[in-house]
């Protein structure tokens, strides 16, 4: 008895002691709450810490002060909150490991046109309409809760869009898959939401990547439950995930590393802007091998993994997650594509040309609301549109957005032909980067007080469009 | 299907005017840039080469004068490349030449491309092989042309044109000037009709030469209109006053050669990134696709900035010259294609001198010329602002007077 409350007396000692210290420990600025280590803390501001670190307690929740509603959307709208992957569905082994099925490329008569074929036109009307009824009326809410409705998913799956990048042969729904109608589509599903763009299009993300570097094994494997409706569980949820949460992050010098162990893996890093990552059943990893970055198929449920919501800035409604991998072990087949990043800097680059074209939806959908908002607004006796700063602002906005979809064409056009497009994505991402931003930043600027507040998208689209020049991975054309 | 590469078969006519700009303007740049109002000897041979070849019909209608929309073009779903592509692509090339000599070069001067685009049958015939200078600008009249004060009054058969113009382009060394004048000032711009006017009239008189920041090569003059009498036939397009087609067709001349204007800073700006990318290679900076801008050097983030807006700027022209090919109404499109290439050559051009360091400031290399001849092309034609306009107007379905 004695013993015990000594023990436990030493425990609770130990343990005030250890919170002591770990307070102490985050009374250090450097690179928490967004202070450099440079910013020193004086007495008062100890003391000033102190309380607002019982502010943030736990004991306040568990009296009730907050919102229940707050609780319930734990999980994916706050950060530090880690859990076991999905226990998710057994993909039955299948296949040889030959050389999988390969799409052929589009061939070109020449000619310069920006005419979509009929395919690429009648698929793009059906994206359109499903972006402004089921997209657009979603987003705010979608926004909010961190998450996509079911409705939402459903209805994606329906149009096919996750197998729209996987060729007929393999089981799609386009007769040759197609860079350039994946880039007209994630346009215009973006024309909707960015976010809940992102969350439909990232299953098709990985489905894609195996129709196009899988094994004859890994496609028999894992795309049928893609292209198939999945039985009773659906399209499975799946994430391409290539970034990672540091500074001056590069996709081709990762800090995740995939070491050779017998004729198998093993994984250690984590990863970031991991879509859906709690509920995710398969993940396509990048990781350095042989200190070459390489992808990697991974279950969930593969002892090692851990998710954790990661919600940012925008694109909210995908559920951002972040992945850690500590001694996860893979076998052989795992390794999708080669070991020389050949098939690493191409997937890297269709994934950067899938965030341009969100890019350019998202900038149209700026372009269309503050069009009628400027002529609708008055101020000083007339449409503020009347006054050429404002209407200056509107043709710009129109112009770089053209230039952001020319540009960004002609590299899904040549991706779409077999030709290199490293440079053409390259600037196509510097421009959605750079004048997509300024896109959203004018656009809230247009509507000015409104535009701050959630009532209008606009402010939405400015945190979306942030999006574009800092991801890697994620969505792929 | 979607393609936004060089048209296949233009590709030869772009080659050949890489050739001409590189052996033929390159050699002559500096030359004439120093001396400024000097006739380019060397432009009567190139001319002749190059109407040698337009004659092969290899040239697919290239060079200024080919911008003229074929309405009798029998109604074809087929997509075409045609004269406004080539005219594009190939003054860009000659442009990365030398933008001033493009300007210089004889028989296809502004007045040619009014010509092409608004003369009737018979008097392209009789204007064949003129070298046709613009007039339009006024001392008092810049970017709202609608306001120009020069006059035509028709005197039994003739007209008679009194006022004064500045800023015409090849308005020494033309042989004719395109004027544009009032038939009626309270008639507004209906009433503003343009003129061929031979140069050897006795009521015309170039006054002086313009001293230029850029495009030293090219003469920029003043002229002057005394009692100046055309006969009636002279007159370009229809006499009559249409106050509902209005300012519409001395504007279609625009619609066609803003994507020509937009090739020219197209062209220039892309002289000063071919260099700076070299030059910087040779310092041992190179420019990495793949890898993100901001884990490279300063200057190559900057490069990959610069070739972004570049691209766009080159797409946007592409897109309004493959619209007119295809007789698609372009105003819109071709503004914005202007609007973009005209500020994108002066931030490529100014900004690779800053490159370059004082090796892009000095003479020795080409940089800092380019930097000079690319700003008029952010002012002809219409200026930044005019462009803007335009395209704000177009999209907010805004009429000249609620956005003016």
């Amino acid at each position: 008895m004695t013993r015990t409350t000594g023990a436990s007396l030493a425990k609770g000692v130990t343990q005030s002691y250890s919170l002591a210290m770990s307070f102490m420990n985050s009374l250090r600025p450097g690179g928490r709450h967004g202070l450099s280590s440079r910013e020193e803390r004086d007495p008062i501001g100890i003391a000033v810490a102190a309380v607002s670190k019982l502010a943030q307690s736990d004991l306040i929740d568990r009296v009730g002060l907050r919102r229940q509603a707050e609780q319930v959307v734990y999980s994916t709208t706050r950060n530090g909150f880690r859990v076991a992957t999905a226990a998710g569905r057994r993909f039955a082994r299948a296949g040889s490991r030959s050389q999988g099925a390969r799409p052929a490329s589009a061939t070109s008569s020449g000619v310069f046109d920006l005419t979509p074929t009929e395919d690429e036109q009648m698929l793009v009307d059906v994206v359109r309409e499903l972006a402004a009824e089921v997209l657009r009326p979603a987003a705010a809410g979608a926004d909010e809760a961190c998450s996509a409705p079911a409705e939402v998913l459903a209805a994606a799956q329906e149009v096919g869009l996750p197998v729209l990048g996987v060729p007929e042969e393999l089981g799609g729904i386009m007769e040759e898959r197609s860079a350039m109608a994946g880039t007209l589509v994630a346009e215009a599903l973006a024309t909707g939401d960015m976010g809940l763009a992102v969350a439909t299009l990232a299953p098709g993300a990985v489905a894609t990547a195996i129709g196009l570097w899988g094994t004859e094994a890994q496609q028999q494997t894992y795309l049928p439950a893609f292209t198939g409706d999945g039985g009773e569980a659906g399209v499975p949820v799946a994430a391409l995930s290539i970034a990672e949460p540091t500074v001056l992050f590069d996709p081709f010098a990762l800090s995740t590393t995939a070491q050779r162990d017998g004729d198998g893996y093993v994984l250690d890093g984590v990863k970031s802007a991991v879509v859906r990552g709690a509920e995710a059943e398969l993940f396509v990893v990048a990781a350095m091998l042989d200190g070459t970055p390489a992808l990697f198929l991974v279950e969930s449920g593969t002892p090692g993994l851990e998710v954790e919501a990661d919600p940012s800035m925008g694109v909210r409604a995908a559920g951002l997650s972040r992945l850690h991998l500590s001694g996860v072990r893979l076998g052989a087949d795992a390794l999708l594509g080669d070991t020389d990043a050949i098939a690493y800097a191409e997937c890297v680059r269709l994934s950067r040309l899938a965030w341009c074209a969100l890019a350019v939806g998202t900038g149209q959908a700026v372009l269309d609301y503050v069009k009628d908002y400027v002529n609708e607004r008055e101020a000083f006796g007339e449409p503020i549109s009347h006054r050429q700063s404002v209407a200056f602002m509107v043709a710009d906005i129109a112009i770089e957005l053209q230039a952001m979809r020319l540009v960004t064409w002609k590299a899904a056009s040549r991706a779409a032909r077999g030709q290199d497009f490293a440079r053409e994505v390259a600037l196509a991402r510097q421009l959605c980067t750079e004048r997509g931003m300024r896109i959203g930043l004018d656009g809230v600027q247009l509507l000015g007080g409104h535009g701050f507040v959630k009532e209008h998208p606009v402010e939405r689209w400015y945190r979306d469009l942030r999006a574009v020049g800092v991801m890697e991975g994620v969505v792929m054309v | 299907m979607i393609n936004l590469e060089t048209p296949r078969k233009q590709a030869g006519l772009i080659d050949q005017a890489h050739q001409l700009a590189m052996n033929m303007l390159r050699p002559i740049s500096r030359k004439y840039d120093r001396a400024e109002h000097e006739y380019p000897k060397e432009l009567d041979m190139l001319a002749a080469l190059i109407d040698g070849v337009s004659e092969t019909g290899a040239t697919g209608g290239a060079g200024a004068g080919g911008v003229r929309r074929d309405e009798r073009a029998a109604e074809s779903t087929t997509v075409r490349n045609g004269a406004n592509m080539a005219s594009a692509l190939s003054i860009a090339e000659m442009c990365w030449g030398d933008t001033a000599l493009l300007l210089s070069m004889p028989r296809q001067g502004l007045g040619n491309s009014a010509i092409a685009s608004v003369a009737n049958e018979e008097q392209l015939e009789r204007y064949a092989g003129t070298w046709a200078a613009m007039a339009i600008t006024e001392p008092g009249t810049g970017s709202d042309s609608a306001n120009i004060t020069t006059t035509a009054v028709l005197d039994g058969d003739e007209y008679v044109i009194n006022g004064e113009k500045i800023y015409v382009t090849s308005g020494d060394r033309a042989d004719s000037v395109v004027v544009w004048a009032t038939l009626d000032r309270s008639k507004g711009r209906a009433a503003i009709k343009s003129f061929l006017v031979r140069k050897d009239n006795p009521g015309l008189k170039v006054e002086r030469l313009e001293h230029k920041l850029g495009i030293r090569a090219s003469d920029t003059a003043a002229i002057t209109f005394t009692d100046c009498r055309v006969p009636a036939e002279d007159l370009l397009g229809s006499p009559e006053i249409d106050t509902r087609s209005g300012f519409g067709g001395a504007m279609a001349t625009f619609d066609n050669t803003r994507p020509l204007v937009a090739g020219m800073a197209v062209g220039c700006a892309r002289a000063s990134l071919d260099l700076t990318r070299d030059l910087l290679e040779q310092a041992g900076v190179a420019i990495d696709y793949d890898r993100p801008a901001q884990s490279q050097s300063a200057a190559a983030a900057k490069f990959l900035q610069l070739e972004a807006d570049w691209e766009g700027a080159k797409l946007l022209m592409m897109q309004a010259a493959w619209m007119a090919d295809n007789r698609q109404p372009n105003s819109l499109e071709a503004s914005m294609a202007k609007a973009k290439a005209g500020r994108v050559g002066s931030d490529v051009t100014l900004s690779c001198v800053q490159l370059c360091g004082t090796l892009g400031y000095s003479e020795a290399e080409l940089l800092e010329k380019w930097a000079r001849d690319s700003k008029i092309l952010d002012i002809f034609e219409g200026t930044q602002q005019i462009q803007q306009l335009i395209v704000a107007r177009r999209v907010l379905g805004l009429s000249s007077a609620e956005l003016r």
